[in-house]
């Protein structure tokens, strides 16, 4: 594969800018940690020591690598392009989390922070925090929505029994975003002693990128895989986006190879003129959380609510080096609606015995739709980023099922 | 002389009061903080997602949002209180998303347009000045900077390069409306500041009491009170005007007199 001239590999510049998009917009009392966080990550990269002990943990206690699978009664099924399922879903924990919370501990220990937060939507990410936390020994606090803790009490017993509080968000639409929020306002009354773990590729410069760098282990792995099973590189990538951070993962090990076609899959919830999480189809450019990027608002720079039947995907911005592969059209981006999903979910586990998680079942709905219309001869890889044990509960409802 | 200059340029400390737009009553209240005693007043923007803010000030933000209030409703404020209150400073304080949705000089426009002085943008940090700095300063409007506990020597000079109005010290690493700093690390920050910067200093974030305005005010040229008056203002709801005049006369008293106590 040729590589492009100007690599599209070296984002962000040394102020956190993807094109417009990221940058460091906290308050005052968080920048110098911030700077530090980020002098930090400079020091540890250039340590093999630290990727040692990454490697050695993701290998030996996450399960790395994660299989690569022929999706073989899928492909057949649609009669198009060979898919392959990057299966995240059996790492520790059942998700793509684990990899950046591996990262952020080891930073976070470097530090020589003793205390850890994180904002969880669904609780996947939380739980994954809670997990890293319980193997380092360290007191972990997770911020969650009061809605989200009502909907998710297996999660929330999960994280309660791996050691750490669970505070139940009270203000704002009490789910994700108000987490964040929550989380935010802890971390600047702590700055001190305390590392805050982002669970996915937001927030202010240098989370982005060092979340990115530590999930890129999903597209790296993938690359020998398929090179190994196809011995040449895919025709095309497809990953759910919410946050983006499994997808980012996926994709940035690939971005200069230009004949690799990328899409990332957006939340279409209810349908775009309806409720739904697609900050890319329909929000515009501005700034939260740290960070300029696409999100859902109102004409005065107001959020609004994210809907997606993925908790996961429930979120009304998207990661900023998503936002600049979007506008430089280097990853296309498309929708999927919470029915596309669902009945994808029900495909692929009667198909291949593989219970995806419903952020990555827009993804398989994404591949179901394209794969037809390419040849045979054709190879994608999809990333099914989490197992979908959580969502059960969820699909029952939506399907009337009681259980 | 600006409108700054000469609130400050009392021979005594003044007193900054914030309230949020659009919750309550807001220009009987505005009304009431002038009549009170308030030397500068700061209009709080509503935002969906007001990450710096305690429970107080947040839930302000939401009862406004609640009632619709538009960047627009704003502005007709500011230029309404402008037009009662012609000498008083008058800073709008917000989140950086709703101040920039439309671009940054068609905010700076509107705030020259409708008489405001000043502009405190919580999560924009002078690495992100680019973003409002630049169409604020040539609209003549001030960018009232931030500085905090963790602003370092290293740090302030880039936090004052650019900064008007005046300098707001934020006394605890933390969130608005919740705990106090230890009045010795709050006289340490301001002799600090104050050898770097020709700015007046106020210092805010916890200052509930007279007491404990009084005792800033013999330090600081100027004390922050906020979410004591959101308090109160969420008490009383649209007829809160007469106690928000008499909280704030009680502030005002309390810092007007502090320096001849201390001297």
């Amino acid at each position: 594969m040729t590589q492009l001239p100007n690599s599209l590999r070296t984002q962000p510049d040394e102020r956190g800018h993807f094109g417009q998009f990221g940058g460091r917009y906290v308050a005052e009392t968080l920048m110098p940690l911030i700077l530090d966080l980020e002098r930090e990550y400079r020091t540890a990269q250039a340590d093999p020591a630290f990727k040692a002990e990454f490697d050695y943990l993701l290998k030996h206690y996450v399960g790395r690598p994660s299989p690569l699978w022929f999706a073989e009664r899928l492909t057949n099924d649609l009669g198009g392009a060979k898919i392959y399922l990057k299966r995240e879903d059996l790492n520790h924990t059942g998700a793509h989390k684990i990899n950046n919370c591996i990262g952020q501990i080891l930073l976070a220990k470097r530090m020589g922070k003793t205390k850890i937060i994180a904002e969880t939507g669904a609780g996947q990410h939380g739980v994954a925090t809670a997990t890293v936390a319980a193997l380092f020994g360290l007191p972990c606090t997770i911020f969650m929505g009061a809605v989200d803790v009502a909907r998710q009490q297996p999660n929330v017993f999960r994280m309660k029994l791996l050691g750490a509080e669970v505070v139940a968000v009270e203000s704002g639409a009490k789910t994700l975003k108000d987490a964040m929020n929550e989380a935010l306002r802890h971390w600047v009354a702590n700055v001190h002693d305390t590392f805050y773990i982002i669970g996915t590729v937001a927030g202010p410069h240098p989370y982005p990128e060092l979340v990115r760098d530590f999930q890129s282990v999903i597209g790296n792995e993938a690359r020998e895989q398929i090179l190994q099973a196809e011995g040449r590189l895919p025709d095309m990538l497809i990953a759910p986006v919410g946050g983006g951070s499994n997808a980012i993962g996926l994709f940035h090990p690939f971005l200069d190879d230009e004949g690799v076609e990328i899409v990332g899959v957006e939340a279409a919830g209810e349908g775009l003129d309806k409720r739904h999480a697609a900050s890319l189809a329909g929000g515009r450019p501005g700034i939260l959380h740290g960070n300029k990027t696409y999100l859902l608002q109102d004409e005065d720079g107001q959020i609004t609510e994210a809907h997606s039947i993925s908790a996961g995907l429930d979120y009304p911005g998207i990661g900023p080096e998503h936002s600049w592969l979007h506008e430089i059209g280097r990853v296309r981006y498309e929708p999927v609606t919470d029915d596309e999903a669902l009945a994808s979910f029900q495909k692929l586990t009667k198909l291949e015995g593989i219970i995806p998680a419903l952020e990555s079942a827009h993804a398989i709905a994404a591949a179901e739709r394209i794969a037809p219309t390419l040849g045979k001869d054709k190879v994608i890889i999809v990333n099914c980023s989490g197992r979908g044990d959580k969502d059960i509960f969820t699909v029952a409802e939506a399907l009337g099922v009681t259980l | 002389m600006t409108r700054f200059a000469s609130a400050f340029g009392k021979g005594r400390a003044a007193l900054v009061a914030f309230i949020t737009g659009g919750d309550g009553d807001t220009a009987a209240n505005l009304d009431a903080l002038v009549a009170g005693g308030a030397d500068v007043i700061e209009l709080g923007m509503p935002f969906t997602d007001p990450m710096a803010d305690g429970p107080a000030i947040q839930a302000a933000n939401l009862r406004s949002l609640a009632k619709r209030t538009s960047t627009a409703d704003l502005f007709a404020i500011a230029a309404a209180f402008r037009g009662r209150h012609p000498d008083v400073p008058l800073v709008l304080m917000g989140y950086a998303n709703p101040m920039t949705v439309r671009g940054s000089d068609w905010f700076a426009a509107e705030c020259a347009k409708a008489g405001v002085d000043g502009i405190i943008c919580v999560d924009i940090p002078f690495e992100e000045d680019a973003e409002l700095g630049p169409a604020l300063r040539g609209a003549g409007v001030d960018l009232i900077r931030l500085a905090t506990p963790t602003t370092d020597a290293a740090r302030l000079p880039d936090v004052l390069n650019g900064a008007g109005g005046f300098l707001y010290y934020v006394s605890v690493a933390g969130i608005t409306g919740l705990q106090q700093a230890a009045q010795a690390s709050i006289e340490d920050a301001v002799a600090r500041l104050k050898a770097a910067t020709d700015l007046p200093v106020a210092v805010g974030f916890g200052v509930r009491t007279p007491q404990q305005a009084a005792d800033i005010a013999k330090v600081a040229d100027g004390v922050v009170v906020g979410s004591a008056f959101i308090d109160i203002i969420a008490q009383h709801g649209d007829a809160a005007a007469p106690h928000v005049e008499a909280f704030t006369r009680s502030l005002a008293d309390a810092i007007h007199g502090a320096k001849e106590i201390a001297a």
